[in-house]
């Protein structure tokens, strides 16, 4: 069982730089062609900065700095039995190529389902820019199948 | 310049385009893993997903919801995007061809916005749903 101390825990913050070369490679990745993800003319014509992160891109930021992992070290959750529940964003602005963004998480809820068969994890977190504007919150549950 | 939908024009009920995406190969989880910097060899690596008790690998979820945040993306600009979320059905699979789905299911108010309330889904071929969501989208 997942030990409940955890809840309320909140983990490192994690900075993820938007960079053009990632974002051409997100696009390619998902199969999108529409030249605002790519082209930073065609952001531009769009009311961009430059190019934008698209609304799922965000999630990157606790992959790319570990915390993600170190999250399923301290709750013992294997790679093998970890499966995504549900994931939510809610949008404040934009992040675009030369913005950083910083992704800071809390544990909000651990319960079990199916006698404990299933178990739950929600995160929520804030994305802020280098302004400390908030940019993103987003909502994950992950699961434990056992 | 293509043309946005608005406020005025779109009515409950409104199908947004679908997104058909082609089967699921092993390279298109491979270039997701590294471009979302999920590197979870349940996704990669065969030998490790058949030891985990999967059959083969598997899609992230997060390229589902990328699938069908395009779908939005397609319809209405991201800077209109105020929400977007999602529940994950059921596991996308190796030769799954996924497809994207979204409905207007509302128009209303909100924090001094007219927006539409989007209802997102997405299944593969044999009719297996893999994601339901939902979006909140802010139109001129």
């Amino acid at each position: 069982m997942i030990d409940k101390k955890w809840l309320g825990h909140e983990m490192p913050a994690s900075v993820l730089p938007i960079e053009r070369t990632r974002l051409q490679f997100f696009a390619k990745a998902i199969g999108e062609t529409d030249p605002v993800y790519t082209d930073a003319s065609a952001a531009r014509d769009a009311g961009y900065p430059d190019l934008p992160a698209p609304p799922t891109f965000l999630f990157a930021a606790e992959l790319d700095s570990g915390a993600s992992t170190q999250l399923l070290a301290d709750l013992e959750i294997p790679l093998s039995k970890l499966l995504h529940g549900e994931q939510g964003f809610s949008y404040f602005r934009a992040a675009c190529v030369g913005d950083t963004v910083t992704v800071r998480s809390t544990i909000t809820d651990i319960y079990d389902k199916k006698g404990g068969a299933l178990e739950f994890v929600e995160k929520t977190s804030v994305a802020t820019n280098q302004h400390g504007d908030r940019v993103a919150e987003l909502r994950t549950v992950l699961v434990c199948r056992h | 310049m293509s043309t946005f939908p608005t406020f005025a024009t779109v009515q409950v009920g409104d199908l947004l385009p679908a997104l058909q995406l082609a089967p699921v190969e092993r390279a298109t989880l491979a270039l997701f893993g590294g471009a979302s910097g999920d590197h979870n060899p349940i996704h990669i690596d065969t030998d490790f997903a058949r030891r985990s008790g999967m059959p083969d690998v598997f899609a992230q979820g997060m390229l589902g919801m990328a699938w069908v945040g395009r779908v939005l993306t397609g319809w209405a600009p991201q800077s209109r995007l105020r929400r977007f979320d999602v529940r994950f059905q059921g596991i996308t699979h190796l030769g799954n061809a996924i497809r994207c789905t979204g409905q207007v299911v509302e128009k209303l108010e909100h924090e001094g916005e007219h927006c539409v309330r989007i209802q997102l889904q997405s299944a593969n071929q044999f009719g297996q749903s893999k994601i339901v969501g939902e979006a909140l989208v802010a139109l001129p």
